[in-house]
């Protein structure tokens, strides 16, 4: 625990456990993996019939398709190959041009 | 849940899914706070194990009193069982109290120490019995390879020289039932002719204060709405009688009653705790003894990071005995068939036991599972629940605000200790202590 300092008796057996669990720091992703963990809206339309006036940008799916691997076949492997496939897109709805294929 | 508090100057958070406390070194959010616990998951809904060993027994070795405390949850209009008319013995036999002693080293199971606590009514107005329990007791207890250890609860109006000798003797611990200064106590703990007490009890206390040195004796309060003033009665208690811990309880009522505290009454008894509270750090980090016993009771709490799936051990580690002999969840339910748990001479019907262990566990309590509290208080005291809900597995929501607060309170206190006397936090605190039985 790099924040937390143990106070009283339960937070020191606490700190105990989770020291004992945590390997070495680094190497983690920062997103949770597994579909299940995800929550997505769904991007289908609007209700005039478009994709302008969803809640979050209709581009915000190949994230969903990317980390939260709803869709994992049709993305590179964010894991493996191509860890900065994003990188270049810090806002999807202007600029999810940058995003290129790959090339294995 | 995280639950964030200051205390001398610097962020602290207690952390509700374990009841550990941390001190922050920058803000975190809760999510960062949770990834550095990596806390795993809950284990869910767990039941104490069979055959849970018995700590302390109480016994009711009579349903008579003395006074006539108009508010009394024995006697009032708020009473469970019928101690006039009903079935039960108006006092417990020897033979009893003798099948209660041997009931409580049987279930004790592997714990070495065991307390048999002895309650009324009025206790000291079944004293041979007490005399003669305490020695069958401690004979049964060498015999069986534990120690046993003895107190009571009493009003305090019985006490003579004789007994208070024999408290001694014994080592006896002593809680006395007190409300305050002449017109506080007399304005609830009268006689049958509506006398007032306090002039009874008072030289009788001093009496014993003086003597019985050996172990602490506690002053125990009961709060109502006209006998409020919460810091008068702990400074005439301490100061003018000499006790040296001083435990508060709002009366046991059903809300409609007139001494029942409203919801007014709980701020204003609250901004008293507060005070006191403060004024009990203070003194602690100044190496002085102060005997506001509830913020200590909650401190020792905080300390271990108790975290409780019941509010009590009642029905667990801790039994009522009726006069009869049947076992209750606890005192306040001796003699109550709703809420019978066996007989001293039968045990435990296991099956009542799971169930109300079942019932009452605090995941069942649906309104306590977005409070940040629910380690502390586990939706409190059955009877108080069942006093005012008509249902011992109710959560008492009657006091939640006030539960918090007090809680925030105690936090605050215990992150100002842990910064500014640790020494106390680890010596003192952690002794283990005999709850007041009330």
């Amino acid at each position: 625990m790099k924040h937390l300092k143990p106070v009283n008796q339960k937070a020191h057996r606490i700190a105990d456990v989770v020291a004992k669990q945590q390997g070495p720091p680094g190497g983690q992703p920062h997103f949770p993996l597994g579909c299940a963990l995800v929550f997505s809206p769904g991007w289908e339309a609007d209700s005039t019939g478009g994709t302008a006036g969803l809640c979050q940008p209709v581009e915000r799916d190949l994230f969903d398709c990317h980390t939260g691997c709803f869709w994992p076949a049709q993305v590179p492997d964010q894991l493996n190959h191509a860890a900065d496939w994003t990188s270049k897109c810090a806002a999807a709805q202007k600029d999810w041009r940058n995003i290129d294929l790959v090339f294995p | 849940m995280i639950h964030r508090f200051n205390a001398s100057g610097r962020n602290f958070v207690y952390h509700s899914d374990t009841a550990a406390i941390f001190e922050l070194d920058e803000a975190l959010t809760d999510a960062e706070i949770g990834a550095e616990l990596a806390s795993p998951e809950s284990p869910g809904r767990q039941l104490p194990p069979a055959g849970f060993p018995l700590t302390t027994l109480v016994l009711n070795v009579t349903n008579q009193c003395n006074l006539s405390c108009t508010y009394c949850y024995e006697y009032g209009e708020d009473k469970i069982v019928d101690t006039e008319n009903g079935a039960q013995p108006k006092f417990m036999s020897e033979q009893t109290a003798r099948e209660s002693v041997d009931f409580l080293l049987a279930e004790a199971g592997n714990n070495e120490m065991v307390h048999l606590t002895f309650f009324g009514g009025e206790t000291l107005l079944n004293f041979p019995i007490l005399k003669s329990t305490i020695a069958y007791g401690r004979r049964r207890a060498a015999e069986t390879g534990k120690h046993i250890d003895f107190s009571l609860t009493t009003n305090a109006t019985l006490l003579r020289p004789e007994i208070v000798a024999w408290l001694i003797d014994n080592q006896v611990g002593v809680t006395i039932s007190i409300d305050g200064p002449r017109e506080m106590q007399d304005q609830f703990r009268v006689f049958k002719n509506g006398t007032g007490s306090y002039d009874i009890v008072a030289p009788k206390i001093r009496d014993l204060l003086r003597q019985h040195t050996a172990r602490p004796i506690g002053a125990r309060v009961t709060l109502t709405s006209q006998t409020l003033d919460v810091k008068r009665i702990f400074r005439h208690l301490t100061e003018d009688i000499g006790f040296a811990e001083v435990g508060f309880a709002p009366v046991t009522t059903a809300s409609i009653r007139e001494y029942a505290i409203s919801d007014g009454g709980f701020d204003k008894m609250l901004a008293q705790f507060q005070e006191l509270a403060w004024e009990f750090c203070e003194t602690v980090i100044a190496g002085r003894h102060h005997g506001f016993s509830n913020v200590k009771d909650t401190l020792e709490e905080i300390h271990k990071g108790v975290s409780k799936a019941y509010p009590c051990g009642a029905g667990l580690g801790l039994m009522g005995v009726s006069t009869s002999g049947d076992v209750a969840l606890c005192h306040r339910f001796a003699g109550s068939d709703d809420h019978k748990l066996g007989s001293v001479t039968a045990g435990v019907d296991r099956l009542v036991q799971i169930s109300l262990l079942e019932k009452h566990h605090i995941d069942n309590k649906t309104d306590c599972t977005q409070c940040w509290a629910r380690p502390m208080c586990s939706g409190g005291c059955y009877h108080e629940a069942h006093t005012r809900y008509g249902d011992t597995g109710h959560a008492n929501l009657h006091y939640c605000e006030w539960i918090r607060a007090w809680t925030d309170t105690c936090l605050q206190i215990y992150g100002e200790l842990s910064v500014r006397r640790p020494d106390f936090l680890n010596n003192r605190i952690s002794a283990p202590q005999m709850e007041a039985v009330s």
